[in-house]
């Protein structure tokens, strides 16, 4: 049986992850818990607007209301990666070799391991931002489409054009696909060794969150009273495929979305506060938690393949243990 | 009622040549963002502060962020600027206008507005009441469409009112050099005639016959120095279904005598009947603008009970077809066979409507409507409208 140990924060949670086996909460007022031999916490941010994990899985970087971008995690000493002053750093996603991108406005900075800051402008607000899986390259999503960057090089960006506003790109784990969330209730994709484009539309609210299977199998999604789960094993992505529908339910919206690190089973998290995990092949489906006081807002799972950190938007965050 | 939701998720064929396929996924349960939309209570207001350069916004904003009202607010401006506080409830966002991608041209939000709300609303407590201030000439309809577009935002806000910030010596010359100006009017629902010391009472009642003549629903303020009483422009529940008619009580009223003094906080209806230019018409919405510079129109209606099978078709059918060119739409409907007074109220095409309550036994059963707009066809409005009247 799952068991759950909760961790109640005051607080809407905007990541709930794992660092080096440690679960972390970072919550809107600028303060990241943790549950290490007890609660902890550190003050990271006056108002904290986005975070990620590094990619090396040890540290959390954050942009805030501040206008600062900060590295913090376990007992570390707050660093401030880079300060822009007064203005809101809207989003921040990790690279290879501790390379990290952020964006406040019309503007992402890029920032490489050797410390150097490189600034891309925009014609248009940066609103997500995404490193490839494979060399140093970034996207930006922006109104009416994506701009993919080369910060090592000298080269011109690549521009990938659909109407209308993208909120947030990722890359699929094998880099063949692009895929945004957009203002409309809508996934929109690329396959960039064409530039194909795939429409994935049909949701009745906005995607807030998208996760990819092990091995980019599957891109399972928020915005749906199920788990819409496109496939994407073939050379076409989901060409002309349905995508499954999973963990269904009549009276609630799903929220949030994580797939299991190594077995294509994905967590799926409602407005209620309820989390399930459904695994894709039989769509079998086991009960992690039950309702809670607010929506699932962020999910992931530990490296260890069995514990998963959970925040909500009311503060009942914790870590469900599916082993017992 | 609202139209434009249903073309979400309609495939929108042939938009790119390249373009291999699409995929079509859609959700056949019930709509769930109804019980996201209906939570009253938590619900933030918004207020959207317009004017032009040099009207008077940031004084206003200034009073707002200074002076004891018991209320704390949170101000999205474009520019930090002039605004001499030190605030960390002061946002700065880049207007930002995202049109949907929905096939309809006038479906435009503020994406900055929905970024640095939902940022804001993450850390409710902070603030009481949010002021969104544009630009100069920024249009206001992305800005209010984004309150009743984006479920998110609106799950969590109300639009309480579009307040235009006017200057009584400019606003000839504005109206002659722009269309934001005269847009920003259009769109008020109250409008602070400010810098009125700076012209004579004459001016000052043929600006105010301007301001009726583009708008004949907002309510007119009279102000020095933005010196108006921030209850008549917070807190306004124009948007507010419930309340939105209740508070404009010379918005398409009976025709009646008033013999008053027209003090600084003289609010001016549609039928105050000092020389609007319109006191000679029968009444005077839709009033012949006594500039020529004015592009807006209003149309008023007026008619008995309507026959709801024919009145909601033909309302969803003007809103589809005109939409673009209505700014704003307002009504009190009286349905047959119904006791409860049924309220509308639109911009472009999005339209809600809901009952208010029961008809008062002294109230004449009577459908009163007035669209706000652009090269509206008065004559086929008038006729159609007629046309769904219940038969007596």
């Amino acid at each position: 049986m799952p068991t759950v140990a909760p961790l109640d924060l005051d607080g809407h949670c905007l990541a709930a992850v794992f660092l080096e086996g440690v679960p972390h909460f970072a919550l809107a007022d600028g303060t990241v818990h943790r549950l290490d031999h007890g609660h902890k916490w550190t003050a990271v941010h006056d108002g904290l607007l986005c975070a990620t994990v590094d990619q090396a899985g040890k540290t959390l970087l954050t942009g805030g209301e501040d206008g600062k971008v900060c590295r913090s995690g376990g007992d570390h000493a707050v660093e401030v990666v880079h300060e822009i002053g007064r203005k809101w750093i809207s989003s921040v996603a990790a690279g290879p070799q501790g390379a990290l991108a952020f964006a406040t406005g019309k503007s992402a900075y890029a920032r490489l391991a050797d410390g150097k800051i490189k600034q891309f402008d925009h014609p248009r607000t940066v609103e997500g931002l995404a490193f490839a899986p494979k060399g140093l390259r970034f996207a930006v999503a922006r109104y009416n489409g994506v701009t993919l960057h080369f910060p090592g090089t000298e080269g011109k960006p690549t521009e990938l054009e659909w109407a209308g506003a993208h909120n947030s790109v990722t890359f699929s784990p094998n880099g063949e696909f692009l895929v945004t969330t957009m203002q409309e209730n809508a996934l929109h994709g690329w396959k960039l060794s064409d530039g194909r484009h795939m429409r994935m539309t049909g949701y009745p609210a906005k995607i807030k969150s998208f996760s990819w299977a092990p091995k980019g199998r599957w891109l399972a999604s928020s915005g749906a009273p199920a788990a819409i789960v496109w496939p994407f094993q073939g050379k076409e992505g989901p060409m002309g495929k349905p995508p499954l529908e999973l963990g269904t339910r009549g009276n609630t919206m799903v929220t949030a979305v994580a797939f299991h690190p190594t077995e294509e089973i994905v967590a799926v998290g409602y407005a209620d506060g309820m989390v399930l995990a459904v695994r894709v092949a039989d769509q079998k489906e086991i009960l992690l938690k039950r309702e809670g006081k607010g929506p699932i807002s962020s999910m992931t799972w530990d490296k260890d393949d069995r514990r998963l950190a959970f925040g909500t938007e009311t503060g009942d965050c914790g870590v469900i243990d599916i082993a017992g | 009622m609202r139209p434009s939701r249903q073309d979400f998720g309609r495939a929108i064929g042939g938009a790119s040549s390249y373009m291999a396929a699409i995929y079509y996924y859609t959700w056949k349960g019930p709509a769930m963002s109804e019980a996201a939309t209906s939570n009253a209570s938590n619900q933030i207001p918004v207020t959207v502060l317009t004017g032009y350069l040099g009207a008077g916004k940031t004084t206003l904003l200034n009073r707002i962020l200074s002076e004891s009202h018991g209320k704390r607010y949170a101000v999205i401006v474009n520019e930090f600027g002039e605004i001499g506080i030190d605030n960390d409830l002061i946002v700065e966002s880049d207007e930002e206008i995202y049109e949907m991608n929905n096939g309809c041209i006038c479906c435009t939000v503020r994406g900055d507005l929905i970024r640095v709300v939902e940022g804001l609303m993450r850390r409710p407590g902070r603030f009481d009441a949010i002021v969104v201030e544009t630009t100069g000439l920024a249009d206001p309809v992305p800005v209010a469409q984004t309150f009743f577009m984006d479920d998110d935002v609106r799950a969590k806000t109300r639009l309480d009112a579009v307040v235009a910030l006017v200057d009584a010596k400019h606003l000839p010359l504005r109206l002659k050099d722009s269309r934001e100006a005269e847009d920003q009017i259009a769109f008020a629902d109250v409008v602070v005639l400010n810098k009125v010391d700076l012209v004579s009472e004459d001016e000052l009642l043929q600006v105010e016959a301007t301001i009726r003549a583009i708008n004949p629903s907002a309510q007119i303020h009279r102000t020095e120095r933005s010196g108006v009483d921030l209850a008549k422009v917070l807190d306004r529940g124009a948007f507010d279904l419930t309340r939105v008619l209740a508070n404009e009580p010379n918005f398409l009223a009976e025709e009646h005598e008033h013999d008053h003094a027209h003090g600084d906080d003289h609010v001016c209806g549609p039928d105050c009947d000092h020389d609007h230019h319109h006191g000679e018409h029968h009444h005077g919405h839709g009033a012949v603008a006594p500039i020529h510079d004015v592009t807006v129109q209003s149309i008023s209606l007026r008619g008995g009970e309507m026959d709801p099978k024919r009145f909601f078709p033909w309302l969803e059918k003007i809103t589809q077809a005109e939409g673009p060119n209505i700014l704003r739409l307002k009504g009190i409907i009286a349905l047959k066979d119904d006791p409860d007074r049924y309220v509308v109220q639109g911009v472009h095409m999005i339209i809600e409507g809901d009952h208010q309550r029961p008809w008062k036994e002294d109230e004449k059963h009577e459908t009163r409507l007035v669209f706000i707009g652009r090269d509206l066809d008065r004559e086929k409005l008038t006729r159609t409208f007629e046309a769904c009247q219940a038969a007596a």
